[in-house]
């Protein structure tokens, strides 16, 4: 077996695993990266792994799968970037079938109905804490307020596509961050 | 086509999520109930399944959705429905990683890639409080937003449950698991013990 074709099933076999064994997904990944990318097979080095970062933040998509794409395109290119991502993409999609199957043959069981009763409050709580988490990571600026109250407003009270309430505010923030870098350079 | 549909309006979900974790639950929630594929009450479930299997929440929620939605075609469309919703959430990134890996120098200092960010991340932020808003609906008034809601003890349940959840993921950092089961334990004990008390 050639080099690359064993980096290719490498990565596969990582991203597999993280995929796995990260509950929550996202940033909960970026440790394990680290580990198997890093230090065990020295692929990449920790500069690598901030722009894992950088770049997962200001691109579209789950930052899973763009951390595997990137870091597959780097060791690997093409290929080593498709199997990373179907890597861990694997364990979430057989998982999630089968709880889908048994969610929908078990649901019409009393006491699951009353569990997910109880469970759908506890759920409003996670969410409640997700966002609370979020908006304390969020410049604090009054654009950056404003931009989140009106986005707020106008989904919550407004027949609004969300759509469309996201392609506003990029634009709001570009003409923002345009209007003041000029702003500055004036002065 | 029911598959096509999955398979797109996942693409677009995809294409159009910006930060992890939760970023994505405005867009699935205004698709999936638009297109009826599951109630907002599974959905809310279906939040708690995710927390508590390994994956990141996009994966789990397509795969499931896809699911849900192909299973009137059984077993099989099942599979195929899961794969159409994976694969649509999957390729934007995919796609737009692969461009932006070769000029990621650039990319990284685009002013006009950080001025939109600027917009996105707070919008994120309200939209997500926005789906919230509408959970927080479907958990405390199921049958609407009346005065009879009030009357209903298991509202007031629901409340306690949201109130105690949420003083321990706060201020005692509880594990989600451990919230999940909690709640669920507290649903099956006034599911079972509510006849007997009222």
């Amino acid at each position: 077996m050639d080099s690359k074709a064993k980096r290719i099933l490498t990565l596969f076999l990582t991203f597999f695993k993280i995929g796995a064994f990260t509950f929550g997904g996202g940033y909960a990944m970026i440790p394990l990266i680290q580990r198997e990318i890093v230090e065990k097979h020295g692929w990449m080095n920790d500069e690598d792994i901030l722009d894992i970062f950088a770049i997962a933040e200001s691109t579209p998509g789950p930052i899973a799968i763009n951390s595997a794409t990137f870091v597959g395109w780097r060791v690997a290119g093409f290929f080593g970037s498709a199997l990373a991502t179907f890597g861990v993409v694997l364990p979430s999609f057989v998982i999630i079938l089968l709880i889908s199957f048994l969610l929908t043959n078990f649901a019409d069981i009393p006491a699951v109905q009353y569990a997910f009763m109880g469970i759908r409050a506890g759920v409003l709580a996670l969410l409640v804490k997700a966002l609370w988490t979020m908006y304390k990571k969020n410049p604090k600026s009054p654009i950056g307020y404003g931009i989140m109250a009106a986005a707020f407003i106008i989904t919550a009270f407004f027949d609004v596509p969300v759509l469309a309430v996201i392609a506003g505010c990029a634009l709001v923030g570009l003409g923002s961050s345009l209007w003041m870098a000029r702003k500055e350079g004036k002065k | 086509m029911a598959f096509l549909t999955l398979f797109l309006t996942f693409f677009k979900i995809g294409a159009f999520t910006f930060g992890g974790g939760y970023a994505m639950l405005p867009l699935i929630q205004e698709e999936v109930l638009r297109h009826q594929w599951v109630a907002e009450s599974d959905l809310i479930n279906f939040i708690a399944v995710s927390e508590s299997t390994p994956g990141p929440f996009a994966i789990n929620m397509a795969t499931y959705i896809g699911s849900q939605v192909g299973g009137e075609f059984g077993v099989w469309g099942s599979i195929l429905g899961s794969a159409c919703a994976t694969l649509g959430v999957v390729l934007p990134s995919f796609i737009v990683i692969l461009i932006v890996a070769r000029f990621y120098e650039k990319y990284k200092q685009s002013k006009i890639v950080r001025g939109c960010m600027t917009g996105l991340k707070p919008a994120v932020v309200g939209l997500i409080g926005s789906a919230i808003l509408s959970v927080v609906a479907e958990v405390l008034f199921p049958a609407g937003v009346a005065p009879a809601a009030f009357a209903n003890p298991s509202m007031y349940v629901s409340l306690g449950i949201f109130a105690l959840t949420v003083t321990l993921a706060f201020w005692k950092k509880v594990h989600p698991i451990w919230l999940i089961l909690i709640s669920a334990a507290l649903g099956i004990a006034w599911g079972y013990l509510s006849p007997i008390i009222l």
